[in-house]
């Protein structure tokens, strides 16, 4: 097992005058309402235990005041937790004194906020080389570098302008540079996206996916939004009154719901748009190796099929059929497989969405091969199995 | 006394005591000025000397110099020709009734408050936006240095440094610090929270953010306070006059004791029209430091 480049051990957050006092009650399980209630302390977050990989974008769900942007504080310790630990790199974060805790804001996070959190009296430049600023670069590379970024995220011609005169997705992609600019290797995003409009906040999502298949940073991504979830996520979390009530890969989220909270959640979700083949095709079976007609149809017999994926050591090769192996058997069954004898079936890829494939799927009368882009046989598709995950 | 008097006469302490402790107070407070008094006044000797050094300089350059110097200064902070003609025009009244002298003194001691309370309001106003416990000491204070009425407080400072420049300056800082460092207190408060997250996630350490985010967001409202500052201090001019300030006051004094009407009132226009040109160019000038604040369109 890979080690974790974040680790987040039983961190509580108790929000009021005297949290160390109302933790018995939150270890017991008291519920976070009748807290509130009886000592005036608000529970932020309970027992959160998660752990995040090296180059991974992992988002943290919730509805509102699920204390998403409360966990997401921690990591940078903007909030000081009232019991836990959080390891970066091995690392206790919550060992660091100012210094050392201002060293590593500086060199190994960087964030960007809701409502951007652009410093309004400096100008895009200044705002997009602000990290480097707090490091104390000099203002000649500090420009070069800062140069650099607005020109990846598209803001060429901006520099210097004010934030007040750029629309709410330019802001957004400076913040972004911001960000990127520190060279920090961990993101936080608090639900960086959501004070856009759809049709700028896809576009922002896209740009995000296609940097980050450049840059491999390590992202924590906070979004109320299931869909912008399923589309940046490579592992989901879902908070619900501080708790952490799912964590998975996407798609286990989306299949397996651990409790109705998450199944209302997920229910909605149009899935032939937010699954791949991957996450539903079936682990590869009914594969032919041998070499020839005759062996063939004996090793389709073993599975009981009428039907066989041809491999050899070249990766996937054709559909078989045993109607067509027997009357080729007929004629000369020592022959070895050739072109001619493979049926006419479309084959898909796994990181295919569900959608795209469905016309395919549902013409074949057999399972679709999944191969991959080495041309290896990965799994099969079987109609039912599409049906099954689609329909309910 | 009968016991039953105290319905209908309030139930005062006993005039001896009453001497008792005012005998007490003003002896403390004689004792201590005799003592320490020199030694005080003389931590007021640089400033002092540079009052009497500012003045003179204002009151002995040629006139055209000074409307020259004073024209520049407005047009390079608030780039407008209007208000720098204004300005001009202002001075040149002011001098041709003969005025001249007087509002020299007067703009040097105001120059000089304002710097002071400046200099001690800001960090005073920081200070209290860094905890609400100094918020809630501070504020009782200059509620009581606002509504306090300024000749109280003069007695003391005459009583500890006699008649002059100094006390006159002591009395109207008093009077007239509390708006900057209100507002430099509000101000620094009202900074976008979120600005100031973004600053420190970025590692900025707490001078950083300060200088960086803080004082500049909060400068607007600084500048109010300011503005409000010159307002103040402009009016304790005829008080601070009571205490030997020279300047506009002084003939505004004398003619109410002589009941000269007219030269009073000229006298007190000068003092608008010098309220007027700070207020103006102070608050010109902040409009034109905050121009990107707003939103272009
Ligand atoms: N400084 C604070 N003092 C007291 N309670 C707080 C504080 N900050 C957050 N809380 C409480 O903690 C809970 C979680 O808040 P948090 O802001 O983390 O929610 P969120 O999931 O980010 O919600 P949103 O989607 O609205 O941003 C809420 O109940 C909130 O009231
Ligand atoms: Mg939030």
């Amino acid at each position: 097992m890979t080690v974790p480049l974040i680790s987040i051990q039983g961190l509580y957050k108790v929000f009021g005058t005297k949290p160390k006092t109302v933790m018995p009650m939150v270890k017991d399980g008291m519920p976070k309402d009748d807290i509130l209630a009886k000592t005036g302390h608000t529970v932020g977050l309970k027992d959160i235990n998660l752990d995040i990989n090296k180059g991974q974008i992992y988002v943290i769900m919730g509805l509102s005041g699920s204390g998403k942007s409360t966990l997401i504080r921690h990591l940078n310790r903007l909030i000081e937790p009232t019991e836990g630990k959080i390891i970066v790199d091995g690392e206790d974060v919550m060992e660091l004194g100012q210094k050392g805790l201002e060293q590593f804001r500086r060199n190994r996070m960087s964030m960007v906020f809701q409502r951007f959190g652009l410093m309004p009296h400096r100008t895009v430049i200044e705002n997009i080389a602000y990290g480097l600023t707090v490091q104390g670069m000099n203002k000649v590379d500090r420009a070069a570098k800062a140069g650099e970024w607005l020109e990846i995220v598209g803001l060429s011609g901006y520099e210097n302008q004010y934030p007040s005169q750029l629309s709410g997705g330019q802001q957004q992609r400076v913040g972004l540079a911001r960000a990127l600019c520190t060279d920090a290797d961990i993101l936080l995003m608090d639900e960086a996206f959501s004070a856009l409009d759809p049709l700028i906040r896809s576009e922002m999502q896209d740009q995000l996916i296609e940097l980050q298949e450049k840059l491999h940073k390590t992202i924590v991504f906070i979004t109320h939004d299931l869909d912008e979830a399923l589309r940046l996520g490579d592992r989901i979390a879902i908070l619900k009154d501080g708790e952490l009530v799912q964590e998975g890969a996407p798609a286990d989220i989306l299949l397996h719901p651990a409790t109705a909270y998450v199944e209302a959640f997920v229910k909605d979700v149009n899935r032939a748009r937010a699954l791949t083949v991957e996450t539903v095709m079936k682990p590869p079976a009914h594969r032919i190796t041998t070499g020839t007609i005759a062996e063939a149809l004996q090793q389709m017999k073993t599975f009981s099929k009428d039907y066989g994926y041809y491999c050899t050591d070249d990766g996937y090769q054709g559909f078989l059929l045993q109607t067509t192996l027997e009357e080729a058997a007929k004629k000369d069954g020592d022959k070895a497989i050739e072109q001619g004898l493979f049926e006419d079936l479309p084959h898909i890829s796994p990181d295919t969405v569900l959608e795209e494939i469905i016309p395919e799927s549902m013409e074949a009368n057999y399972p679709l091969p999944v191969v991959d882009e080495d041309g290896d046989l990965q799994g099969n598709l079987p109609r039912s199995s599409l049906a099954e995950v689609l329909t309910n | 006394m009968s016991e039953a008097n105290w319905l209908t006469k309030f139930p005062e302490m006993e005039r001896s005591d009453l001497l008792v402790i005012r005998k007490g107070l003003d002896g403390a407070y004689k004792e201590f000025s005799r003592s320490y008094g020199e030694i005080i006044e003389g931590l007021f000797d640089p400033l002092l000397r540079f009052l009497v050094w500012f003045e003179k300089l204002l009151v002995t350059s040629p006139w055209w110099i000074i409307i020259a110097v004073i024209c520049s200064i407005v047009y390079s902070a608030t780039r407008s020709v209007k208000l720098t003609i204004g300005v001009l025009i202002a001075f040149v009244l002011i001098g041709y009734f003969g005025m001249w002298e007087n509002t020299m003194r007067t703009m040097s001691i105001i120059f000089v408050c304002t710097m002071l309370s400046i200099a001690i309001g800001i960090p005073v106003g920081i200070l209290m936006s860094r905890s609400n416990r100094m918020q809630s000491i501070v504020t009782p204070i200059l509620d009581i240095m606002q509504t306090m009425p300024a000749f109280v407080y003069l007695i003391p400072v005459v009583m500890l440094l006699g008649i002059g420049k100094v006390p006159g300056v002591i009395a109207v800082v008093i009077y007239a610090i509390p708006p900057v460092i209100r507002l430099t207190n509000l101000g620094i408060r009202l900074v976008d929270k979120e600005v100031l997250e973004a600053a420190t996630a970025y590692g900025a350490n707490s001078t950083q953010r300060l200088l960086g985010v803080q004082l500049p967001l909060a400068l607007p409202t600084i500048m109010a306070g300011i503005n409000q500052t010159i307002m103040m201090a402009l009016a304790m001019v005829v008080i601070a006059s009571m205490i030997g300030v020279k300047g506009l006051g002084q003939p505004v004094l004398k003619s109410i004791t002589n009941q000269y009407f007219t030269l009073g009132l000229f006298n007190g226009l000068a003092i608008v029209a010098l309220a007027i040109v700070f207020d103006r160019v102070s608050q010109a000038y902040g409009k034109r430091t905050q121009k990107h604040m707003e939103r272009a369109h």
